[in-house]
């Protein structure tokens, strides 16, 4: 689904309520309030490399990068796509943040919330990241959705290398067991 | 072109209800409420909400569940503060729901209410002697050391015996055994009660006993609470190594299980590696795996307390649904103990006119919306009542949790708006109407401009003590102070 071309804020609300009549067709009530019984099954699938095929709207086309700054994109939970100009030494969370663009952070960088949990989308990109902490895999160990390329915004520090990078924020799902609970036996 | 068509239907709708006033009250100011709130102003041009919560003070949990030695972990609420100071959003703290307002008064009052008041109750054992004194649940202990009002006068004994024993292996638990374990000196410039950290002082517990009915990769915590609480100074870990013997299942369950394969990981090379920094000071942790509470016994010097748990040790058996589950051996073991900290989880409490599932503890719900009934393969929704949190999904889950949870149900809030099911063209009396009835009643609402007192002289009080602030503990000190 390519919607850009609308205002942002009109297509992720759209994106948002179409978003949730495509994918739970079953869960959303009707004006008469009744509905079927819906099957809970829709699990956040493990995306390895499901955003690779995702078509590239070239982010380094407008030339002219200033030398300090890379150029990042971020593709939204509606797929909608942002490229922005980055510092280098800047995270990707307070890049995201100072352009507006919806990045969780609830405990602003300190490595305590996962909230800011970000798909890198090209592997060739994954790899030019330094590993990351214990400390950092272990918030990812809780990160929504979390898939292989998957790294904390507030541990990715722009440099160099990674002028080109595409990250994707995870979309939310209908599946709430994020932190590894599987239904406890009694 | 379908796919347009669609879009310009729901702008239009967009567009309709922005203009129109939808007033929404939210019971509870923990994540749940906080993410609610702020996920509906943004999806809402017209939304009007009002938090209310039952304590003079905001955040739930952020406030009395978070360690006091987990400052990072509760920067949430700079957040949260942002979205109780927006024009359209108001806090009213010191109201209790089916106390001081029932919810069917509030559904007559606003176009929609949701409720995300937590689970402050807990799980029982349901075994003999759980009501000797010197047992506690671990949310009684943690509201004590938070200094959460409710709690503040539990004084937990902590002086007559050097040994406590923790059931349960989750991140609560964790919390308190770290708590109990950690040097006072690192404990001394956190936010704990003042009367936790006196307590914690003359305290003679030196040995801790961490106890679940599941084996080593079944533990319930994650890698970053586990990690932390091996690495304590002075603490010496024991783990028996013939407990992280697996078998191939798990072997297969856990490559395949992130989180439970990097816990078990930490606790297998805990258990070889050398005890890190002992000092004279030394305290010991055990974990105790494959051991489900059978009995409290109680102490024959001290009449009515507790003086050890009966265990049944447990092996795991994989049931036909593919889990783990533990089963009793009918072999015994004691382990003698003068403290009892049950953490086996939290529960929601029913209040009155709230659809409650008794057994899960939870209101019935299909992606937040509740559910009134189910007729066959019908399933009929209270209108304009929605759900979030742990009162939603049950006692699970970090805060971040709770992000993705409200996104859910302020997904279907806003889309039975845009059905229509929630009507904004009826004028109702919302936030005027709560505020009168309130004053009806006498009341004394805690706006957030109150609580911003509270705060101020938590750390104006903290600050001399080198302290990020020193929590007012009572509900007669957190009035007098909100109020005066
Ligand atoms: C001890 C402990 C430590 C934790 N530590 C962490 C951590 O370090 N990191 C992390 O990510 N997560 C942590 N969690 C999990 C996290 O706190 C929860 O996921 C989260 O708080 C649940 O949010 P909630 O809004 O559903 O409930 P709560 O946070 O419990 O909020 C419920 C609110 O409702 C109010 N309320 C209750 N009854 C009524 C009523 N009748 N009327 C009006 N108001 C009412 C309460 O006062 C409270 O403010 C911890 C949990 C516990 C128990
Ligand atoms: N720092 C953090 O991120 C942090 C800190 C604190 C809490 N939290 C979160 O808050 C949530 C609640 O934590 P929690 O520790 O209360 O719950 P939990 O993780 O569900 O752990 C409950 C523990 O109690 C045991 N238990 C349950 N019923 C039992 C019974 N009848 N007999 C014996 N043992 C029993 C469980 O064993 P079984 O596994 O065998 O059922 C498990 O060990 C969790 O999601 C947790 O991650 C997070
Ligand atoms: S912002 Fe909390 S871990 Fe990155």
């Amino acid at each position: 689904m390519y919607i850009s071309k609308f205002s942002k804020q009109f297509s992720q609300l759209a994106a948002r309520a179409l978003g949730s009549q495509l994918k739970a067709p079953l869960t959303s009530a009707p004006r008469t309030s009744c509905a079927y019984l819906p099957r809970n099954h829709d699990f956040f699938p493990l995306q390895h490399g499901a955003f690779f095929s995702t078509t590239a709207a070239n982010a380094s086309e407008e030339g002219n990068e200033e030398k300090q700054k890379i150029s990042v994109t971020f593709v939204d939970k509606d797929g909608e796509e942002q490229n922005i100009k980055v510092p280098l030494g800047t995270s990707m969370l307070e890049a995201a943040h100072e352009n507006d663009i919806e990045l969780e952070g609830a405990c602003e960088g300190s490595l305590a919330c996962s909230t800011c949990h970000v798909i890198v989308m090209d592997m060739e990109y994954y790899n030019k990241l330094e590993e990351p902490t214990d400390e950092e895999n272990d918030m990812l160990d809780l990160a929504f959705g979390l898939t292989e390329t998957s790294r904390l915004g507030c541990q990715v520090i722009a440099k160099p290398e990674l002028d080109g990078i595409r990250l994707a924020i995870p979309a939310a799902s209908r599946n709430m067991a994020v932190d590894g609970y599987k239904p406890k036996p009694h | 072109m379908a796919i347009f068509r669609m879009l310009k239907c729901i702008q239009r709708s967009f567009s309709k209800v922005a203009c129109n006033r939808i007033r929404i009250c939210i019971v509870g100011s923990g994540p749940a409420g906080f993410y609610t709130a702020e996920k509906i102003l943004k999806a809402h041009g017209g939304a009007e909400v009002d938090i209310i919560d039952r304590l003079p003070t905001p955040f739930g949990l952020v406030r009395s569940g978070v360690a006091p030695d987990h400052p990072e972990t509760k920067i949430v609420t700079n957040q949260f503060s942002r979205v109780a100071n927006d024009g359209r959003c108001s806090f009213f703290g010191n109201v209790l729901l089916g106390s001081s307002i029932s919810l069917s008064e509030l559904r007559a009052m606003y176009n929609a209410v949701v409720l995300a008041y937590g689970a402050e109750s807990d799980r029982v054992l349901g075994i003999p002697g759980e009501g000797l004194a010197g047992i506690y649940s671990a949310r009684e202990f943690v509201w004590w050391y938070n200094g959460h009002p409710d709690c503040s006068s539990l004084s937990p004994d902590l002086k007559s015996t050097d040994t406590a024993v923790i059931l349960g292996q989750g991140n609560v638990a964790l919390d308190v055994a770290r708590v109990l374990l950690r040097p006072l000196e690192e404990l001394a410039t956190t936010d704990i009660a003042c009367h936790a950290l006196a307590a914690l002082q003359e305290s003679n517990i030196r040995k801790v006993y961490l106890v679940g009915r599941r084996g080593p990769a079944q533990a319930a915590c994650t890698a970053k609470e586990l990690r932390e609480i091996l690495g304590i100074k002075g603490l010496r870990i024991h783990i028996q190594e013939a407990d992280l013997r697996i078998s191939t299942e798990e072997e297969v369950e856990l490559k395949s299980n992130r989180i439970r394969r990097r816990v078990y990981e930490l606790l297998s090379k805990a258990a070889t590696s050398s005890p890190n920094n002992l000092t004279s000071h030394q305290r010991d942790l055990h974990f105790v795996f494959f051991r489900r509470p059978d009995i409290f016994l109680e102490s024959k010097d001290r009449s009515g307390h507790v003086a050890g748990v009966h265990f049944e040790k447990t092996i795991v058996k994989d049931t036909d649904s593919g889990m783990q589950m533990a089963v009793g051996t009918e072999q015994f073991e004691d382990l003698k103990c003068g403290l009892v900290l049950k953490s086996i989880g939290y529960k929601s409490i029913p209040v009155e006119g709230v659809p409650f599932e008794p057994h899960k503890g939870t209101v019935p719900n299909v992606g937040g919306r509740v559910l009134n009934d189910v007729k066959g393969d019908f399933i009929e929704f209270e209108k304009g009542l929605y759900v979030c949190g742990w009162l939603k999904r049950g006692p699970t889950g970090i805060i971040a949790t709770n992000h993705h949870c409200a996104e859910e149900t302020v997904a279907n809030i806003i889309e039975d708006i845009n059905e229509g099911v929630i009507s904004s063209s009826i004028s109702l009396p919302g936030r005027e109407g709560l505020l009168q009835l309130l004053a009806n009643k006498n009341v004394n609402v805690v706006p957030f401009s109150a609580w911003g007192k509270v705060d101020a002289e938590e750390k104006t009080r903290g600050s001399l003590k080198n302290k990020p602030r020193e929590k007012l503990t009572t509900w007669k000190e957190l009035l007098r102070v909100a109020l005066g």
